[in-house]
């Protein structure tokens, strides 16, 4: 604590040092011009939404990911029941790494495979292996205390897929005849409310939104008011993409998700949206926002590109938060409900 | 827990018993940490080994340096590797002799393009070109819209109309041809690199208006997939270059070298956070101490700066320098420093920090902060002004209202007298005896204030004499003036 805080002043003398001096040079922010003759009048409207492919909101996460990729051959083609090779090591190494599930979850695995040995084919160890990790309730809930209305909040960091995943579920709710009223929370980055108010239009909810810069707590308090009101059956709630580093933006987060589970309102799951091509930092967001948002569950989104999002294994494996959708598109019918034994397959399928 | 590479390598220092030359197991030791790290960092299976292979060349069979240990041996040659990789052959951006110097952007979904594409507006703004924004993204909802209100903040027009991505960029072309823009910055909708359908897109766009510049942009904390994604948009566009953003997430980003390490062309700007301002020309050496974890002072202070209250920093630290500073003044900068993010991410950022020190500060967490500002706030108005006036009664009450213990008090009131007498050294132009690696940090602190140019205050200006050498190209481009160079060449910085 004593070196801490030291530290602690070090830094401030340091900061305080420097930052003086730079003040005075400080560039001026540049002022927005007003009169701007030559803007081209700009149409906002948006051409239609690309069409998803193919689906059936039935089709499941095998079918989506796994009909091209053979399931990791590489891998299954090595059976052992003695001590592996480092050849065999190295493979399952890889295969791990690339996947993104970590070097900690790798080692640990590898060290298993050791000292252990695969008794039924090193495919199916490591296979189970991965699946022990993902073994959290999925289950979601979507009803609230007698009276009050249930809330589904999203938080995650800049460009995940926040608003996109509030679209496609917005969908689902509707298609099953539900009432959804969506709260544009991110009064923050520009044209936010825009992007999701073309989502209640093309869905057909119900939305509440602010100007830029208003209190994305009121916002969200406003929506839940409008849906108890209006005897709506939930309310799904977008928040500004948010670095998890910042104790300032976490805290306003916190308030967001304090405001939403007042009464009438009442928080039953609160989502952190995770990029799959995210790596190891995915770790940080996962333990900060829930710390700040007690978050209950993973929407992973872009599945559909290249990347494995094996982070969300030791995301799981350490902080417990099961992953319970799946984005794969950008259409309104690209979310699927998680299901581990084909993801860890699409994971070990190098 | 992460260790910084640089700790590592040295406590591995101690036990590597290399005399003269590094032997190969003491080599192959070595390596095995560097490649745990750069894994950790996120740095590509691929990429990882071709860069233990190029510091395994650099240092096999080398003398090894007198003054140098073995483990700091290694850092050298990692450090200087990283460097290589991540600064190699700089882009020049010069201005196309016919303008407009057409620029493409483009990336995977959610990478940051759209702010990226304002961003970079408002750069070439301060170098005093007249740029022209134009929105080809027609895919995500409301993208147009977006890019119409950060154009409209910093006075960029935006062209589009809802015809065709490929169709806009060429009318907006024109459009800034005829109305005489001289730089031109093409936003597209985000693709992901197998969707062969909208690769095909984006290339008719750069058929269409043979952009002088693509640059790729891509997340600071991608993983594996940084190196496929990279690969595929190098395939279809040819790059130029990268653009890395949301380097304000993580203090490390090996996407960053596993996308340079694949397409072979440079990291060109880099954007460490939401406001138009976070974003400059790209720093390789910064990047590299960062990847090392070797702390980086210049974004710390760069943090500071866009986290705290300058105002309540000014007034604290003019008592600090004038010797006045009173536990009111320690509070209210604690505060401040709280708000700039966890002490354990903060200190990673510093240099020359201890491991120990770096678990210190891991462990104060808020609860600790809190029981020093309960501690504080109990304290008499006079107390605070004046803790020699403290006796034992005094200490007996504070501990009591503030919930904790004498003890605690007596540790507080010790370490302020502390704080106090280093201020004075630091004021009165010498280094204090700080603990630990504190005073290495303080010499990068010097270092990288010299770096800006410019006075330095008191008790700096000593330290950073003589440790200037190559660190002063940090703002090419006449810092952002707003003033037309002449030939208008954008050098990124000079490397070492
Ligand atoms: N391919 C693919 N793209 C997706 C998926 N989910 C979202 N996207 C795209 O990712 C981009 C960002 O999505 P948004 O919904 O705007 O993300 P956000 O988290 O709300 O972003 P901010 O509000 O800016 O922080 C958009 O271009 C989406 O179309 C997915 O599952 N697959
Ligand atoms: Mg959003």
């Amino acid at each position: 604590m004593s070196i801490a805080l030291i530290a602690v002043a070090v830094l401030v003398v340091l900061l305080v040092l420097v930052s003086l001096r730079r003040r005075s040079r400080r560039q001026k922010v540049i002022a927005p011009q007003q009169a701007r003759k030559a803007m081209p009048d700009i149409l906002v409207k948006e051409v239609a939404p690309r069409p998803s492919i193919e689906h059936g909101a039935e089709l499941d996460l095998s079918q989506r990911l796994g009909s091209s990729r053979s399931i990791f051959e590489r891998v299954r083609s090595i059976a052992s029941t003695g001590s592996l090779s480092t050849e065999q090591i190295d493979t399952v190494e890889e295969v791990l790494l690339r996947s993104d599930v970590g070097v900690k979850v790798t080692n640990e695995i590898l060290q298993d495979l050791k000292t252990n040995g695969a008794p039924n084919g090193v495919a199916s160890t490591v296979r189970a292996a991965l699946l022990s990790s993902l073994g959290g309730d999925r289950s979601v809930t979507t009803s609230a205390d007698a009276g009050r209305v249930p809330v589904w909040l999203f938080v995650g960091v800049n460009g995940v897929g926040k608003t996109t995943t509030i679209g496609k579920l917005s969908q689902r709710f509707v298609s099953d005849g539900k009432k959804v009223v969506l709260a544009a929370g991110d009064t923050f980055r520009a044209a936010a409310s825009e992007q999701l108010q073309m989502w209640a239009e093309r869905t057909g909810a119900d939305i509440v939104r602010a100007g830029e810069g208003a209190d994305p707590s009121s916002v969200v308090h406003d929506a839940i008011g409008r849906a108890s009101a209006r005897k709506s059956d939930i309310v799904l709630a977008d928040t500004a993409g948010r670095r998890a580093n910042s104790s300032n933006l976490l805290d306003e987060l916190s308030k967001v998700r304090r405001v939403a589970d007042r009464d009438p309102g009442q928080v039953v799951e609160t989502f952190m949206v995770l990029d799959a091509t995210t790596g190891q930092n995915a770790l940080t967001q996962a333990r900060e926002f829930l710390g700040a948002a007690s978050v209950t569950g993973i929407v992973l989104t872009k599945l559909d590109g290249t990347a494995r999002g094996g982070i969300v294994v030791a995301i799981e494996r350490e902080l417990g938060i099961p992953v319970k959708f799946v984005g794969v598109g950008e259409g309104v019918q690209d979310l699927i409900v998680f299901e581990p034994v084909a993801f860890v397959d699409s994971l070990l399928d190098a | 827990m992460f260790d910084a590479l640089s700790d590592r390598l040295e406590r591995l220092g101690s036990s590597l018993r290399s005399k003269g030359r590094l032997t190969d197991a003491d080599l192959d030791e070595a390596l095995l940490e560097v490649r745990s790290a750069l894994l950790e960092a996120d740095v590509e299976l691929g990429v990882v080994k071709a860069f233990l292979d190029a510091v395994r060349e650099r240092l096999s069979g080398t003398a090894l340096s007198q003054s140098l240990s073995p483990g700091q041996q290694v850092i050298k040659a990692v450090h200087e590797q990283l460097i290589e990789v991540l600064g190699g052959a700089p882009l020049k951006v010069t201005y196309a002799s016919k303008p407009p110097t057409v620029i493409l952007l483009a990336g995977l979904q959610g990478a940051g393009k759209t702010t990226t594409a304002a961003k970079l507006a408002s750069w070439f703004k301060q170098q005093g070109r007249n740029p022209y924004l134009i929105a080809a993204d027609l895919q995500r909802p409301a993208a147009v819209e977006q890019l119409r209100v950060l154009g409209a903040q910093i006075g960029v027009d935006v062209f589009s109309d809802t015809s065709n991505p490929v169709k806009v960029a060429k009318r907006g072309l024109a459009e800034a041809t005829r109305i005489g823009r001289d730089v031109v910055i093409i936003d597209t909708a985000g693709r992901l690199a197998i969707d062969k359908e909208l690769m095909k897109e984006v290339r008719s766009i750069s058929d269409a208006t043979s952009p002088h510049y693509t640059f790729l942009v891509i997340d600071a904390v991608t993983g594996q997939d940084a190196v496929l994604t990279a690969r595929s948009f190098h395939e279809t566009l040819a790059l130029s270059g990268i653009i890395v953003t949301k380097l304000d997430y993580d203090a490390r980003g090996g996407a960053v070298l596993s996308a340079r390490g694949v397409v072979g062309k440079p990291v060109v700007f880099a954007s460490t956070g939401e406001k138009i301002a976070d974003f400059d020309l790209f720093h390789p050496d910064r990047m590299a101490s960062r990847i090392l974890g070797m702390g980086d002072m210049l974004s710390l202070i760069e943090q500071a700066e866009r986290t705290m209250d300058q105002d309540v920093l000014a007034e604290s630290s003019g008592r600090m320098l004038s010797g006045a500073f009173t536990l009111d003044d320690f509070m209210a900068q604690l505060n401040q420093v709280r708000k700039m993010g966890s002490m354990g991410g903060l200190m990673k950022l510093m240099p020359g920090m201890t491991k120990e020190m770096r678990q210190a500060a891991d462990n104060v967490d808020d609860g600790q902060l809190n029981r020093v500002e309960a501690i504080i706030k109990s304290m008499t108005p006079k107390e605070r002004r004046d803790p020699n006036i403290l006796d034992s009664s005094r200490r007996t009450r504070i501990a009591k209202g503030s919930g904790t213990s004498v003890n605690a008090v007596n540790q507080l009131i010790k370490q302020f007298g502390d704080m106090k007498k280093m201020m004075r050294q630091m004021s009165g132009g010498g280094m204090p005896n700080l603990p630990g690696g504190m005073g290495k940090m303080a010499q990068m602190a010097a270092k990288a204030s010299a770096a800006r140019g410019g006075d330095l205050p008191p008790g700096f200006e000593a330290l950073g004499a003589g440790m200037q050498s190559g660190a002063q190209a940090s703002r090419p481009g006449g810092g952002g003036k707003n003033k037309k160079k002449k030939g208008g060449r954008v050098t990124p910085p000079k490397q070492r």
